[in-house]
């Protein structure tokens, strides 16, 4: 194992995205985004060979489609999953998604639809999308390209589009045992919800980073794990892979400035 | 039996007030010749229903939208649908968000004249909070669970551009995603359909005719629409216009941004819309987006 060769912070975020679904057998894993899908197809190329994914569109695959365009590769399917098929799949639960809300809080609940008022909001984004029926339905996890008290958010989010563990908003009847949260991956670490009452933990550190530095940039409290690292760095096997699942190295844009995997600098309050 | 009839023939049954459906997914397969001679008409007042692209914000711009029924409106590549931004964040459209889930059941509903469909989503969310008429139901079993039941979305008026057509009303879709223009044509009381290709009637292989998804008793007009899905895609025939989306989108920043765009891309109809696009040829051979 070469530790030492250079590697991007996205691309230890890939390799730490890939991770949410180690173990999860065959169910459909949908990476929404570069660098969750790159962690999808790693997944699925590495631990979990069971995983089931799509061409991003409408076709299954058994082999993850690289990003962007294909020249004349011409992909094989194994199968179809439109959009009628995986609202199927949805309520069926089979399905494990990772997706970069704009906001979460310390339940896990997330927004995509507005910040500010509801009425008259100061940002309108893309609306709650498929957001309620996931996270109430299969296991979900998020990215978070820039982690920081706008994204990981004091009290609740603005507008809960996706529930998470907060009991104050379900009635006794309601069903909560069919969904689950697994990690977030952000910029400086991987969250994940095993604390007493789900509390939010810090699962791992990226390379150069402090408890104390993720924590600033946190609105809400969070635990240290017993067992909390350094967020395993990626081998030379997964880097190889990587490379393969992004031809167009669409993954340099998809942090800002397309940091080193190492931090040189303090993080200081984002 | 004729049903074929012009994109003005069909803006004409509209009616202000009225609640009117939109297939496609967002900027995929969306029936845009129609909305562009619903954008000539002086029809207003509309509630629209759509898993929304880029006629959702044009209907915001124009001043057209009193109410919006949505899961999402965006231009894919472009995420942010400009003019629906601005509308929703001056406030000035009344708004029922949903979960995709939540709408494409409301659909079926409608289309099963069912009053509502029992759905886990939504449940625990703000979209219950802000639209407190969406009611929950218990499980009349031992089980005893409470569900949200997501009313029907019965709709006036429902427009679909497909593929192929004929004069009868038959129709293939035969992009790989057919989307839920079936659950939207059944939604509505009329459906109208813009096609790229029109033909005196449809006589298929077996293979063919798999892509028909919806009956022609559901369908009252067919409008011949060539290139009627553009700016937005239509698989397999052309992809998007993202040169044309941009600009679309530049306009939302620019003062009387929609007048401009309107007069250059809307009023002078379909033919010089075409001519201003490049003209029929070029866009026939737009690429397909990758995903």
């Amino acid at each position: 194992m070469t530790d030492t060769q250079d590697y991007s912070l996205a691309e230890l975020m890939i390799v730490a995205a890939s991770e949410a679904w180690r173990g999860d057998g065959e169910l459909i894993a949908s990476g929404i985004g570069v660098i969750p899908r790159l962690g999808a197809g790693l997944a699925k190329l590495t631990h979990t060979p069971e995983l089931m994914m799509t061409d991003s569109e409408a076709l299954l695959v058994e082999e993850p489609i690289p990003l962007g365009p294909r020249g004349d590769v011409e992909p094989r399917y194994s199968g179809y999953l439109g959009f009628e098929r995986m609202f199927e799949c949805v309520a069926g639960g089979r399905r494990h998604a990772m997706i970069g809300p704009t906001q979460i809080d310390r339940f896990g609940q997330t927004n995509l639809s507005c910040i500010g008022d509801y009425h008259k909001p100061k940002v309108a984004m893309l609306g709650v999308r498929g957001l309620p029926g996931n996270s109430i339905n299969h296991i979900n996890s998020f990215l978070v390209p820039v982690h920081n008290r706008k994204a990981l958010v004091e009290g609740e989010v603005d507008m809960v589009s996706g529930v998470g563990f907060n009991p104050a908003r379900f009635s006794e009847h309601m069903r909560r045992d069919l969904m689950d949260i697994r990690r977030i991956v952000t910029d400086l670490c991987v969250l994940d919800f095993e604390g007493e009452d789900r509390a939010v933990r810090v699962r791992s550190l990226h390379p150069g980073v402090s408890f104390e530095e993720v924590q600033a940039n946190t609105g809400f409290a969070l635990v240290k794990a017993p067992e909390m690292a350094e967020t395993p760095v990626p081998s030379a096997e997964q880097l190889a892979i990587i490379r393969r699942l992004d031809p167009h190295d669409l993954r340099a844009k998809a942090l800002k400035d397309n940091p080193p995997g190492v931090r040189t600098q303090p993080v200081g309050q984002r | 039996m004729d049903k074929l009839m012009t994109a003005a023939d069909v803006a004409g049954q509209l009616r202000d007030g009225m609640t009117i459906g939109f297939g496609g997914w967002g900027p995929r397969r969306k029936p845009m010749a129609l909305v562009r001679a619903i954008l000539r008409s002086d029809v207003k007042d509309l509630t629209v229903v759509a898993y929304g692209g880029p006629e959702v914000g044009m209907l915001c711009a124009a001043g057209k939208v009193k109410k919006l029924v949505y899961g999402f409106a965006t231009l894919d590549a472009i995420p942010l649908e400009p003019w629906y931004r601005k509308a929703r964040q001056a406030g000035e459209i009344e708004i029922m968000e949903l979960d995709e889930g939540m709408f494409q059941w409301g659909l079926r509903a409608a289309g099963m004249r069912l009053p509502f469909l029992p759905t886990r989503c939504g449940l625990g969310t703000d979209v219950t909070t802000h639209h407190p008429e969406l009611r929950t139901v218990r499980s009349p079993y031992a089980d005893g669970e409470e569900l949200l039941a997501m009313p029907a979305l019965d709709l006036d008026m429902a427009f679909v551009h497909v593929n192929e057509a004929d004069r009868l009303g038959n129709t293939l879709i035969t992009g790989i995603d057919p989307y839920f223009d079936h659950l939207m044509a059944r939604a509505a009381e009329r459906c109208f359909v813009s096609a790229e290709r029109v033909v005196d009637r449809l006589a298929l292989g077996a293979d063919e005719a798999r892509h028909n998804t919806f009956e022609r008793y559901l369908v009252e007009g067919v409008v011949k629409a060539p290139l009627g899905a553009h700016p937005t895609t239509c698989a397999p025939d052309y992809g998007w216009d993202m040169a044309h989306l941009k600009r679309y989108v530049a306009s939302a920043k620019e003062e009387g941004g929609w007048q401009d765009y309107m007069a250059t891309y809307v009023a002078p109809g379909e033919a010089a819309y075409q001519a201003a696009n490049g003209g029929a040829e070029t866009m026939a051979k737009l690429p397909l987006p990758v995903f």
